[in-house]
């Protein structure tokens, strides 16, 4: 088996006028991993996805995906690779089984296994018993479950999900948590963004965190952690003007603090010996990182 | 480095793309048929009774045909006007602002060139079939049927295409859904009153003359009228040489401004 990575790029830059949306972004998806794509509102995560179909084309850079060059051989990329986007653009009018059907003739399925592709599809989705439904009576989830079947319906090598849980409640998020593990168990390749941490950190063998169009970094959500967080964190609660003090005081000492919103959290509470009063330790998490990593201000 | 990728490489405007789009309009159009058919075939046919029969108390003879069959000839245009060009407009418009639905599309492997192409083609086919409608009420009014008749819908397979490349056009032109109106108003009208549908043209003014002969209705009108009632071979050549100018010059029009619209 060769290791055509699927996804390299290399120094892409994309600007809308003054707005340099990517800039410079390095990204790589090793073939049958699943990468996470973090960053706060207005990283350029979006951008990225759209010159991954080549619905966005690159001001500079290399983009490469499962070996063919952007944006001269999108298409054949394309062929073998599913989206799942953000918006649902389902056609709401349509059965589940017919929005199947229309997408396994797009991406050309050929005409004697599109019936068995529609049927796989289905199941995946565990959508079989509302094969016959129309898509716009169906519930929030099982429309999101619907939109993923739909990207799957020829068997990409890689699949894109823009933001795959948005605005779904729990029950729903985890439903869909498992049928990505499911996918990544089989060894598609999938490039996820998202901005739930928690996402990324259960599904994503690696995760690469972006602000302001570039990587800021890149590494397992484990070893991502150790390296900016440490095992601990300590966490000091208390009015304002007493968080400030607290910041001060770590930073003076040389820690990674961030806000939490309610609370000062120093990162590597292990190695913290200061006395910050009252406060209680965690355990470091992805949180901590991207919080840290990508600023404090929301764009 | 290796590679597992298959070395057939996808060419422009491959009929597996084409067909994909169609398909979905298909598909799609199951569900909405009833209501497009309606006003497709409705509109134009009450344009025919109101002015076949309304005029043609006052009038029983235009141009040396009985007026219920010249309208009801011309009003083949107007069929084909309002089944292309407003779908078009509209539809493109919907799919790509509303639904979303070119997002889809264009994450497969098709691209913004076979997109415009396929909606183009869905779009005519069905101006050509609808386009017959007031003919064939027009024969239950005592038109006389003929070969030549075989012809119409191709005319308006044409005519429809150049519409509804214009139709896509202009949604990929205007930012918002109302703006449509200026097109309606100082487009859409003019060309479909303007195009000896229920006059003929050559009672107009010298310059207004002249002004037709860049109305593609007009060509489809002169067209259709002869493809029922006897062709002039050379002149008809000629309308037909000018709609597929038109035609084919809206079409990469549309894929241009379209490709602008939906590739950043």
């Amino acid at each position: 088996m060769s290791t055509v990575p699927a996804i390299a790029l290399r120094g892409v830059v994309k600007a809308y006028g003054a707005l340099r949306a990517v800039d410079g972004l390095d990204l790589d998806v090793p073939e049958g991993s699943c990468v996470g794509l973090l960053g706060p509102n207005g990283a350029g995560k979006s951008t990225t996805m759209k010159l991954l179909t080549a619905q966005a084309i690159a001001d500079a850079g290399e983009l490469r995906v499962l070996g063919f060059e952007l944006p001269g051989e999108s298409k054949q990329a394309r062929a073998e690779m599913g989206v799942v986007p953000q918006l649902d653009n389902l056609d709401t009018t349509l059965s589940v089984r017919d929005n199947l059907r229309v997408f396994a003739r797009l991406y050309r399925v050929p005409k004697a296994e599109r019936d068995a592709a529609v049927t796989r599809a289905l199941e995946l989705a565990t959508l079989t018993d509302r094969a016959d439904a129309r898509a716009d009576e169906l519930s929030g989830g099982m429309r999101r479950r619907l939109l993923i079947a739909r990207a799957l319906v020829h068997r990409p090598r890689l699949v894109l999900m823009d933001e795959p849980t948005v605005g779904l409640d729990p029950q729903v998020r985890q439903e869909l948590w498992a049928l990505i593990a499911r996918l990544r168990s089989e060894g598609t390749s999938i490039l996820m963004s998202t901005h739930y941490i928690d996402e990324a950190e259960r599904l994503a063998d690696s995760v690469t965190i972006m602000s302001h169009g570039k990587a800021v970094s890149v590494g397992a959500p484990g070893a991502l952690i150790a390296e900016h967080a440490g095992r601990e964190v300590l966490e000091v609660y208390g009015p304002p003007v007493r968080l400030a003090e607290v910041e001060a005081q770590a930073r003076t000492a040389g820690h990674a603090t961030r806000r939490t919103g309610t609370s000062v959290a120093i990162m590597k509470a292990e190695h913290v010996d200061g006395d910050y009063g009252e406060g209680h330790r965690r355990a470091a998490n992805l949180e901590d990182v991207f919080v840290h990593l990508t600023g404090e201000e929301i764009a | 480095m290796s590679t597992t990728a298959p070395t057939k490489r996808l060419r422009r405007l491959e009929g597996a793309a084409i067909g994909g789009v169609v398909f979905r309009e298909v598909v799609n159009f199951g569900s909405y048929w009833k209501a497009t058919t309606f006003s497709s075939t409705v509109e134009p046919t009450i344009y025919l009774l109101a002015f076949g029969f309304g005029f043609g108390t006052l009038v029983s003879e235009v141009g040396g045909f009985d007026y219920v069959d010249f309208v009801g000839t011309g009003t083949v245009a107007t069929a084909v006007l309002f089944s292309s060009a407003f779908p078009a407009m509209f539809g493109t418009f919907v799919k790509h602002r509303f639904q979303r639905t070119y997002d889809a599309i264009l994450a497969a492997p098709v691209d913004v060139e076979e997109l415009v192409t396929a909606e183009a083609l869905w779009i005519a086919l069905r101006a050509g079939v609808y386009g017959c409608t007031p003919m064939l009420v027009a024969i239950a009014f005592g038109l006389d049927p003929s070969v030549g008749m075989l012809l119409v819908p191709l005319v308006g397979f044409v005519t429809g295409f150049g519409f509804a490349c214009f139709g896509i056009l202009v949604a990929a032109l205007v930012s918002a859904i109302e703006n449509f109106n200026y097109i309606v108003s100082a487009v859409l009208t003019p060309l479909f009153l303007v195009a000896g549908t229920f006059f003929p043209i050559d009672g107009l003014p010298g310059w207004a003359q002249v002004l037709a002969e860049f109305n593609p209705l007009h060509h489809c009108v002169e067209l259709v009228r002869h493809c029922v009632f006897g062709f002039e071979p050379g002149t008809d050549l000629l309308r037909l040489l000018a709609l597929l100018v038109f035609a084919l010059g809206l079409w990469r029009l549309a894929i241009i401004r379209m490709q602008k619209r939906l590739i950043d």
